[in-house]
């Protein structure tokens, strides 16, 4: 696969670029909401969605914007973008956003956000862009979503609410904690790289 | 002199268009939104007061009301909504409480912004029944079981979520207690 092709720019932020193994960014909703399978899955898709209206209209409008003022540009469309989801949520599905209600500030301080529309959009299509934002968007996802297995399992003893282990099994505690996080990522990062060097 | 020009009018142009949008995104959503949380309120009103048919409500101050719970043109209990702050923003809530204000009958979270997994869990049931035939001053325990009617324990790794509401729902006791003395 070549680099500048739809399929290569979906692929790499699933693994070789993915947003949190490989690049580290995201941390603070990475190891905030990782506590549970399902509040993975729910932050990735809150995600995925900013993510890929965020770069398709900062692509559309990337010729407009001189580079001095690009960052402040970007964070006033991803801003908007985001407070008028939460409006239409509050407005139109009630329970989707009390669900929600926590995430929202999380996605606005998501800089993966904003570091795909400085890395591509900014200098992409608005095809490759919209593809770039969802693989990246996947690729947070999936990694949330076994962080979130991981510790749920470990901490609570369950997977989506559901008991997985028996009333032999003692929780750790830890695992839910903030240090539980840390410790999952550290040791997810350091299985990507050992995969990767013997390849 | 040409790029500080078109600067000033890049950003403005695009705060402007994010203003217009917002604004009218606003306008358009109110009505529902008022709406939505109009219906909360009396869902929750049911909530934590069962049997309740009728209410009225009553303003104690800016973000604290009560409301008179009936049954059968008898009055049941009130239900006080009330927010204050919780670990990372305002948590509303609506406590409700029997009919000579001496034990909770139920607890209701509205709002709150606490962290998903952790502070979040405060609007788990577990955590809400536990308010149920309490009564303030309530007070957090970790660690340890609950040993009198005064403790309410901790969710794990969210004490301080623990602890705001608690606060909140003693405030709401005294709040009412008082809007309720100064009736009689």
């Amino acid at each position: 696969m070549k680099k500048g092709s739809a399929s290569y720019e979906f692929i790499k932020g699933l693994w070789k670029d993915n947003p949190v193994l490989v690049m580290l960014l995201g941390m603070c909703p990475t190891l905030a909401v990782s506590n549970s399978a399902i509040n993975g899955i729910a932050m990735g898709l809150a995600v995925i969605f900013v993510l890929v209206m965020s770069s398709l209209i900062i692509s559309a409008i990337r010729k407009l914007i001189p580079s001095e003022v690009r960052i402040p540009s970007f964070i006033v469309v991803i801003a908007t973008f985001v407070t008028m989801t939460d409006l239409f949520f509050k407005a139109k599905y009630p329970d989707i956003s009390k669900a929600l209600g926590p995430f929202i500030p999380l996605i606005i301080v998501n800089c993966i956000i904003l570091a795909r529309q400085e890395a591509f959009a900014s200098k992409n299509s608005v095809g490759l862009s919209l593809v770039d934002a969802l693989g990246m968007g996947l690729g947070f996802t999936w990694v949330l979503f076994l962080l979130g297995t991981i510790r749920e399992i470990l901490g609570f003893g369950t997977w989506f609410g559901h008991r997985v282990l028996g009333s032999w099994f003692h929780p750790l505690i830890v695992m839910i904690l903030p240090p539980g996080a840390f410790i999952t990522l550290g040791v997810l990062v350091g299985l990507k790289n050992l995969i990767k060097k013997e390849s | 002199m040409k790029l500080e020009f078109k600067m000033i009018a890049v950003l403005t142009a695009i705060a402007l268009a994010s203003g217009g949008i917002l604004a009218y995104t606003y306008v358009s959503a109110i009505d529902s939104i008022e709406k939505n949380k109009e219906e909360a309120k009396k869902k929750a009103v049911t909530m934590v007061l069962p049997g309740v048919q009728e209410y009225k409500e009553v303003e104690i101050d800016k973000h604290t009301f009560y409301f008179i719970g009936e049954k059968d043109g008898e009055v049941i209990g009130y239900a006080v909504l009330t927010e204050g702050s919780g670990f990372q923003g305002m948590i509303k809530l609506m406590v409700g409480f029997d009919r000579d204000v001496t034990k909770i009958t139920g607890l209701e979270i509205l709002e709150n912004v606490e962290t998903p997994g952790l502070g979040n869990r405060i609007t788990e049931d577990w955590f809400k029944e536990q308010f149920k035939d309490r009564m303030p001053q309530l007070c957090v325990v970790k660690g340890r079981k609950p040993e009198n009617e005064h403790e309410i324990m901790a969710i794990t790794g969210a004490t301080i979520s623990s602890r705001a509401v608690t606060k909140i729902v003693n405030q709401a006791y005294e709040k009412l207690k008082k809007a309720l003395g100064g009736e009689e």
